[in-house]
């Protein structure tokens, strides 16, 4: 191998073994707040359920970490997508927010899953149950639109 | 139901209007006691306006730097010349439209479309409160989501949510003056 090759592999793995030891900011928390979106409303079951494997590990104070998740840049990557996630949407906090702003963000959250922008595609590469059906989609909006009317 | 909430405020402001007036010194200034101004809301409406006007134009990238500048203009309002509640109701009111006008910022046009609609409703509540130094049109398109409002400045019916689609589609449904 020429020597620049192996000068920059070994630089390659020294970066990658160095941001090993940079610490991230674990997303984490055992009690779900009054404020919280299910508590809040009466939401059936089948759409808890999808809210939950869908959307809350970006969306609220409580992240289910994989595995993967020990290892850079991986973890950069999810405290990055989670810090995005929860500044624009938490259900956790939901209650926090006037009847304007809930009407807003409800406006937004119909709008991205019909235009499939979310959940994220590189979430649902991985999270393959987190994908939304057509039905699923219907149903989640359906529900969304009403809940809307009734601010 | 917005004439009667506009002509209310109207009136809680010209007396308010009069009772500062006892309190100031008129010694060599000139007091406009017809219209009560707010710069910084005429500042939100002007960004506004220019927003609009990209969007009429199909110009999604000129309504992303409008949009832009309407935060900043947002962020800079001043509410202290306000009473309680309309201070309570203008931080929800501008914390939301600078929400939408963030997003505006950073999306295509279709987005910015949707946003733009529930911001017109957000600027028009504002306006409620704040008076305006010009007269404005409240515009409506019936086709647009079920039917979308919009503030112009002139009472020339050009649509932001078609553009160049159906450029003349709606109508005047109400002047503002204060």
């Amino acid at each position: 191998m020429k020597k620049s090759v192996k000068i920059i592999a070994l630089v390659f793995l020294v970066g990658l073994v160095g941001i090993q030891f940079i610490p991230t900011q674990p997303n984490q928390s055992d009690s779900v707040p009054e404020t919280d979106f299910m508590l809040v409303y009466n939401v059936p079951k089948t759409i808890q359920k999808k809210l939950q494997v869908s959307c809350y590990d970006c969306h609220s104070n409580n992240t289910q970490y994989p595995w993967y998740n020990k290892v850079q840049p991986v973890a950069w990557l999810l405290e990055d997508h989670v810090k995005e996630g929860k500044a624009e949407l938490n259900f956790n906090e939901w209650d926090s927010l006037s009847s304007r702003r809930k009407a807003s963000k409800i406006k937004s959250i119909i709008s991205q899953i019909e235009n499939d922008e979310m959940p994220l595609a590189s979430y649902t590469l991985i999270h393959r149950d987190a994908v939304f059906t057509d039905t699923e989609k219907q149903d989640i909006i359906n529900f969304l639109t009403e809940l809307k009317n009734k601010l | 139901m917005l004439l009667l909430t506009l002509s209310f405020t109207n009136a809680q402001e010209k007396e308010k209007m009069n009772m500062d007036h006892s309190k100031m010194n008129m010694d060599g200034m000139k007091m406009n006691m017809e219209k009560m101004q707010d710069i910084k809301a005429e500042a939100i409406l002007n960004d506004y306006f220019s927003l609009k006007d990209a969007l009429v134009a199909d110009d999604t990238k000129k309504a992303a730097q409008t949009g832009a500048k309407l935060a900043v203009s947002l962020k800079a309002f001043d509410k202290s010349n306000y009473t309680a509640n309309q201070q309570k109701e203008l931080v929800d009111i501008i914390a939301d439209a600078i929400e939408h006008a963030e997003h505006i910022a950073k999306s295509n046009i279709d987005h910015q479309r949707e946003h733009f609609k529930t911001l017109s409703k957000d600027i028009a509540d504002m306006v409620a409160i704040t008076g305006t130094k010009n007269t404005l049109y409240q515009q409506f398109c019936p086709m647009y989501d079920g039917g979308s409002n919009w503030l112009s400045a002139s009472k020339d019916v050009k649509n932001p949510y078609y553009g160049s689609k159906m450029l003349t589609c709606g109508k005047v449904t109400q002047t503002i003056e204060m």
